[in-house]
């Protein structure tokens, strides 16, 4: 069996690729697309444990935390779609007029 | 048979529904209406009165009728219920209240007539007399304060009844700061009995006192004067009533002459157990009672307007009546208390109608020769100079003989002042009625001419009250005289425990008839000395302008009281709020406020800066924020 350890080292790369992406990249779909990584990395993260704890709970969490996903991927490609046909553009730094 | 218990409720509550349905209907009601449910309010309660005084002197002696209607407040140790209390003492009150009330009541159906604030006064009327009767009925401190407060409250809004007058304002405003002076010792008091014996109600304080400290008993029942003071304006707390004349004369009447004032008698009398217990606390009414007398007695002399002498007079009767109950003898003061509130009433409000013939002149400089215009004011008002001065038969005589009595048993030098002011008072009291009612007329010629006698809503109450002041003294006709003093049996239960802590060494007959023929020889010198000099003389007191003596002047000007508190006591006063304005808060509090308010904005104006529109930056912000809270929980 593979240990625990591997799928944690895992989940923390795919994370922290996740929140470097959200951080430095300027395209919106890319960073939904690595919100989308970071969501993954939890899900990831609780089945390892389900399977080692012998629990399913932490399974039923995920299921939970994918079908929240796709209602957000609903709502956030509608989002995004509507931003382009207003800037042609996806780059968030655009999107700065709201402010004090 | 009715329901005792619902007869008691009743006398306070019709009154209150008069109020109510009168204050509720100030814009519709037409005077006529408002009359009826006035009057005819304060009448039941007096039917309702009279039955409970018949019941109880049917009732074997020490009877109390008491009833509670509801549990008022209940806070952990604390209780008070809402109950009242009919015994010989508060009967009598009862009697007064509702009975002079209701026809000082009918007196102001004509008095007021045609004002444009008439319903508005009855509505007045009418809560003066609930609470009037809520602090004599009350079973309990509390419900005593409540109406005491109360009480004070409609004579603050009688006094300032025509608010139109700035003068009228500020004499309200005097009345009332000067009771709360009063109150505050009172609250003292009442929660120190609350401290010390664990309840407020009068029975469970009077069983307990014999037993408890004496200084703590002489403290409470001097704090307990001290708002005696206040609501009977005794010295140094007086000077409100003489103002307090700016109200309506049938307020004079009613308020600050027969009852509220009367407040303070009540509640020293009613802890009489208390006060019989400290001989300093029982000294100092004496003593307050016996110089507000005289020194009241004493401006009397020279006022010039005739609301203003009898509120002076006022003043100096009830000192005496403070000297009684300092004496211990309770139930004089109450006798005195009775029979002053018939003849005051009666005066004030046959000065009210003098007032109403000649067309609102209070000055008695420019009335005289009334006595054919005016005949049956002038009758009246005569039985009430000499119910007041204390002829025999009129009811003051009986009253204030009994007072001068105990005054005799007690020291020469009490009794001399006490005579010397009462002969003061049959002074002044002749000289108002010469000056007003003898001579030639003095009011100017468009007044003579339509000078004319008060109606009979005005003239009915007259007579009935001097029929009161006659016959009222009959009620204490003491034994000397071949009577057997019904009053003073009628009250004896009230006032049994004191009879036994105080010691009362009885005259013999003979030097109360020494004592009764010098006052009336003394009364009939001064008397004459009145009308040689008002009369035969034709003396008529010197015009405002004029330049009088020293003596004269200092009197005069009331010995110039009111200036004496204005420059050390208002003034100050003044001054301090003026330095706490400034200095405590423009430089204070204001600093304080507006520096946190202005801080708040600056703050806001700098921090709103990070709001910069870039989602970057926000991701990052919030990043580096969990990134914090994270090693936060780790690390501790």
């Amino acid at each position: 069996m593979i240990p625990i350890d591997y799928y944690l080292w895992l989940a923390a790369a795919l994370f922290t690729i996740g929140v470097l992406g959200v951080l430095f990249r300027r395209n919106a779909i890319i960073i939904f697309m690595c919100i989308e990584l970071m969501l993954n990395a939890v899900n990831l993260v609780m089945v390892a444990f389900s399977t080692y704890l012998n629990d399913a709970a932490g399974q039923v969490f995920v299921f939970f935390i994918m079908a929240v996903a796709a209602a957000e991927v609903a709502v956030g490609l509608a989002i995004l779609i509507v931003m382009y046909r207003n800037t042609q553009t996806t780059d968030i730094n655009v999107l700065n007029r709201l402010k004090w | 048979m009715v329901d005792i218990k619902l007869l008691i409720a009743l006398v306070p509550i019709i009154p209150l529904i008069g109020f109510l349905l009168v204050s509720l209907n100030v814009k519709r009601f037409v005077p006529g209406v408002t009359s009826v449910i006035a009057c005819g309010s304060v009448f039941a309660s007096f039917v309702i009165a009279l039955a409970l005084f018949i019941i109880l002197l049917t009732s074997p002696e020490g009877t109390q009728l008491e009833v509670t209607l509801f549990n008022w407040i209940s806070a952990g140790g604390f209780s008070a219920s809402f109950s009242f209390l009919v015994d010989p003492l508060s009967s009598l009150m009862l009697l007064i209240i509702t009975g002079v009330g209701f026809l000082i009541h009918v007196y102001s159906i004509g008095y007021m007539h045609g004002d444009e604030g008439y319903n508005r006064f009855f509505s007045y009327l009418n809560l003066f007399v609930f609470f009037m009767l809520l602090l004599v009925m009350g079973s309990n401190y509390l419900l005593m304060f409540v109406g005491w407060e109360g009480v004070g409250l409609c004579s603050y809004l009688l006094i300032g009844f025509w608010f139109k007058n700035q003068d009228y304002n500020d004499a309200a405003n005097k009345a009332f700061i000067m009771n709360r002076i009063g109150d505050l010792g009172l609250i003292i008091g009442v929660v120190l009995i609350f401290v010390n014996f664990g309840s407020l109600q009068y029975v469970d304080v009077f069983a307990k006192a014999t037993s408890a400290d004496s200084s703590v008993i002489t403290l409470i029942t001097v704090l307990l004067f001290i708002g005696a003071m206040g609501k009977s304006a005794q010295i140094p707390l007086y000077t409100w009533l003489p103002d307090a004349m700016a109200g309506p004369t049938p307020v004079s009447a009613l308020i600050h002459a027969a009852t509220m004032v009367t407040a303070g008698i009540y509640m020293v009398a009613r802890n009489n157990v208390l006060y019989s217990l400290s001989p300093v606390a029982l000294d100092l009414v004496l003593y307050t009672g016996l110089i507000t007398a005289l020194f009241a007695a004493t401006i009397a002399i020279a006022q010039n307007d005739i609301k203003k002498v009898l509120a002076y007079s006022t003043v100096s009767q009830l000192g005496l009546m403070f000297v009684a109950l300092g004496l211990g003898a309770y139930a004089t003061g109450i006798f005195h208390m009775a029979t002053h509130a018939f003849f005051k009433a009666l005066l004030f409000l046959g000065a009210g109608s003098v007032i109403h013939a000649l067309h609102h002149e209070q000055d008695i400089r420019k009335m005289g020769g009334l006595r054919k215009h005016l005949p049956i004011t002038f009758l009246t008002f005569l039985i009430g100079v000499l119910a007041i001065s204390g002829i025999p038969p009129f009811a003051g005589f009986f009253s204030k003989d009994e007072i001068l009595a105990s005054a005799f048993e007690h020291s020469y030098l009490v009794w001399g002042l006490a005579a010397f002011a009462s002969l003061l008072t049959s002074f002044y009291m002749f000289r108002l009625l010469f000056l007003t009612f003898y001579g030639a007329p003095r009011a100017g010629e468009y007044a003579m001419s339509h000078i004319h006698e008060s109606p009979y809503s005005i003239t009915i109450p007259l007579i009935a009250l001097a029929i009161l002041s006659f016959a009222g003294g009959f009620m204490g006709v003491p034994e000397a005289l071949g009577g057997s003093h019904w009053l003073s049996e009628f009250l004896s239960p009230v006032f049994a425990e004191s009879a036994s802590l105080i010691e009362h060494h009885h005259l013999d007959h003979a030097t109360e008839y020494a004592l009764m023929g010098t006052i009336v020889v003394l009364t009939f010198v001064m008397i004459g000395v009145a009308y040689a000099i008002y009369v035969s003389k034709q003396t008529i007191p010197a015009p405002e302008d004029a330049h009088l003596g020293v003596v004269h002047k200092t009197i005069y000007k009331k010995y110039f009281i009111d200036e004496i508190y204005q420059t050390i006591i208002v003034k100050p006063l003044y001054w301090l709020s003026h330095a706490f304005d400034i200095f405590i808060e423009k430089l204070g509090i204001d600093r304080i406020v507006n520096g946190l308010g202005g801080s708040v904005e600056e703050g806001s104006k700098t921090f709103r800066l990070l709001q910069s529109g870039s989602i970057g930056f926000y991701i990052f912000a919030m990043v580096i924020g969990i990134i914090v809270l994270l090693t936060l929980t780790v690390l501790i």
